[in-house]
């Protein structure tokens, strides 16, 4: 980061606070913004300490009775085997949170690229890309899931992969369009009279301004991610059992409601506030950044 | 507009063309051998072969390819050689009870949206404006299975004012079995419309003709309802063809939630028993209704606002 020195203290102190400083000054006048971004803090930390959180073994079935409401031993009950349901939610919120990081990092990586392509690339390229873009696009996305998983076998690299693909296509859309913009605009037109290379033109200037929308767009489908994996290990196409999952979880309860309603309480709370958490955060991005975003796609 | 009717219907085709090769591709991209998969380990080596011939697997590529695609065209899916019956037969057998739950769902989704979206561009900007547009985000955030196993735990299992299981005998039976599911899809749209519905009321409650309509003394609700909801309401239903997607999704959970039958409780059936041409034909039926459904979306958008016809 560069810094200046400034010779009143008051601008010193703007400069040191960075850009980051001034982003969360102005999240905090946007109150769902920031209600959405607590919550994400929180459901992100309790992710990565969850196994300091953790009263029992996730796994270990029988560490109480079967299926036993909320006590002081056992803080949400227990399920089906004995196992303490709390532990299995705090344990539960990894898989959604490293799908929806992974799957939407390579779909990010892989449409910008993509994307660029197609914005700078030949005519026919482009025509062709769009297609096959347009083609993913009309999958219904969890039945198309279903299908590879049905193919490649429930696992949770495969949906992560699924995830990716179905992403994909959007933001490689977004990025083409902006890389078409700028395509013609005059700074590339005289970076291009001055010998540079298209690789370069790109990756230095076209990038910069493409990638900036697109991490809002990714923002934005968060939540949407987040609901296909629970949904997917809710129909038993996730990671495989003993594995908590909040999806997981959620089924487990299902199977059990008439007997007891805090399984299907227990799995289902923390997936209503990770999708209502990052929705929140997303909009109040978009909100900030760009408001007419969501009108390009 | 011919020539944008013209162009976007080859671009439909185009675009199933390439799923139904992609799809193809992708099932003979799958390592291992189709029917060991279907018959499982213990199969000798006979069945293997029979199923292979059964299967059309013994011959090359692009045959296998041509002749999926001359099926296809008359109406021909495959065949499912679990139960011995075409799969066309069982996708069609089950896709009205997706498509009625759809309707429904649709019919909840407008009856909660558009009341919603009326009355906050009424109350423009006031707390209650604020609180509805908070409520109608939430919608769309909580997933539609999440939604369905709550509406089972309170109105079935706690409160056993609606049935949850099943579809119910005869007519009216089966419309309250159908109450809560299409209840747990509808309400993810209604954050759609409503919003969509304020916007557009907001625009043309700002219009002359709504003005001249004031200065006549008539009641805002009289004028919301009579002058302004059909026009507000055109936005809504060029979106219903792009919801169409998003709507055969959510039918998938809901039918194995509240156990319906239906094209999406019949892909997960055939994905747990690897019953390839099942899956497929539910992947190739759902993806011409929905590139059917935003083609004519398309259509409708462009007959309406000529704008949009550059594009392509």
């Amino acid at each position: 980061m560069v810094s200046f020195e400034a010779d009143t203290p008051e601008i010193n102190d703007a400069i040191d606070t960075g850009a980051f400083g001034a982003f969360l000054r102005q999240l905090c006048k946007n109150r769902l913004g920031t209600l959405g971004g607590v919550l994400v803090v929180l459901i992100a930390a309790i992710a990565v300490l969850a196994p300091l959180i953790v009263t029992h073994d996730p796994i270990q079935i029988m560490v109480g009775p079967r299926l036993a409401a909320p006590s002081l031993d056992f803080l949400l009950g227990t399920d089906q085997l004995g196992r303490d349901t709390f532990s299995r939610v705090i344990m539960g919120g990894r898989i959604p949170l490293l799908v929806a990081f992974a799957s939407l990092g390579g779909a990010l990586a892989v449409g910008v690229v993509l994307g660029l392509i197609a914005g700078f690339g030949p005519r026919w390229l482009d025509n062709l890309l769009l297609l096959i873009f347009d083609t993913i696009r009309s999958f219904p996305s969890i039945i198309f899931a279903l299908a590879i998983i049905a193919l490649l076998g429930p696992s949770l690299v495969n949906i992560i992969l699924v995830i990716a693909i179905t992403c994909m296509p959007g933001y490689a859309r977004v990025a083409r369009t902006q890389a078409q913009a700028l395509q013609s605009s005059e700074y590339i037109a005289a970076e291009r009279s001055m010998g540079a290379g298209t690789t370069r033109i790109l990756a230095v200037h076209v990038l910069p301004n493409v990638i900036g929308p697109l991490v809002i767009l990714v923002s934005m489908d968060v939540p949407a991610v987040i609901a296909t994996s629970a949904g997917l290990s809710f129909l038993g196409m996730g990671v495989r059992p003993p594995t908590p999952d909040w999806g997981a979880i959620l089924n487990d309860g299902y199977s059990y409601i008439n007997q007891t309603p805090w399984i299907v309480i227990a799995g289902g709370i923390p997936i209503i506030l990770a999708t209502l958490g990052f929705t929140f955060l997303g909009e109040a991005l978009r909100d900030m950044f760009d408001p007419k975003l969501r009108k390009d796609l | 507009m011919w020539l944008y009717f013209a162009k976007r219907t080859i671009l439909a085709v185009a675009i199933i063309a390439i799923a139904v090769t992609l799809l193809f591709l992708m099932i003979m991209a799958v390592p291992g051998d189709p029917a060991v998969v279907m018959l499982g380990p213990r199969a000798t080596l006979e069945m293997k072969e029979q199923l292979h011939q059964q299967m059309g697997l013994d011959k090359p590529l692009v045959v296998q390819i041509g002749t999926f695609f001359g099926g296809l065209l008359r109406g021909d899916l495959g065949f499912d050689v679990f139960s011995r019956r075409p799969v066309a037969d069982i996708v069609f057998e089950q896709l009205p009870y997706t498509i009625e739950l759809i309707l429904v769902s649709i019919l909840w989704a407008v009856v909660i949206a558009v009341p919603l979206g009326c009355f906050s561009a009424m109350r423009r900007n006031t707390l209650v404006d604020h609180v509805v547009g908070v409520v109608t985000v939430a919608t769309i955030a909580i997933p539609s299975f999440v939604m369905a196993v709550y509406a089972v735990l309170i109105f079935a299992v706690s409160l056993r004012w609606l049935p949850a299981i099943g579809v119910g005998n005869g007519f009216w039976d089966g419309l309250t079995y159908l109450v809560l599911p299409a209840f747990a899809i509808g309400i993810g749209w209604v954050g759609y419309i409503s919003r969509l519905v304020r916007a557009s009321m907001l625009e043309i409650l700002g219009e002359n003709h709504v003005r001249t309509a004031r200065s006549f003394g008539i009641s805002e609700w009289r004028i919301v309802a009579r002058y302004a909801l059909p026009l507000a309401i055109l936005p809504t239903v060029t979106i219903l063809g792009i919801g169409v997607a998003w709507l055969l999704s959510s039918a998938v959970f809901i039918e194995v939630v509240f156990a319906r039958p239906g094209i999406g409780a019949l892909i997960v059936n055939a994905v747990n028993t690897r019953n390839y041409p099942v899956v497929m034909g539910v992947v190739l039926v759902s993806t011409v209704i929905i590139v059917t459904a935003t083609t004519l979306s398309d259509l409708v958008n462009a007959f309406l606002d000529p704008r949009t016809r550059e594009k392509l």
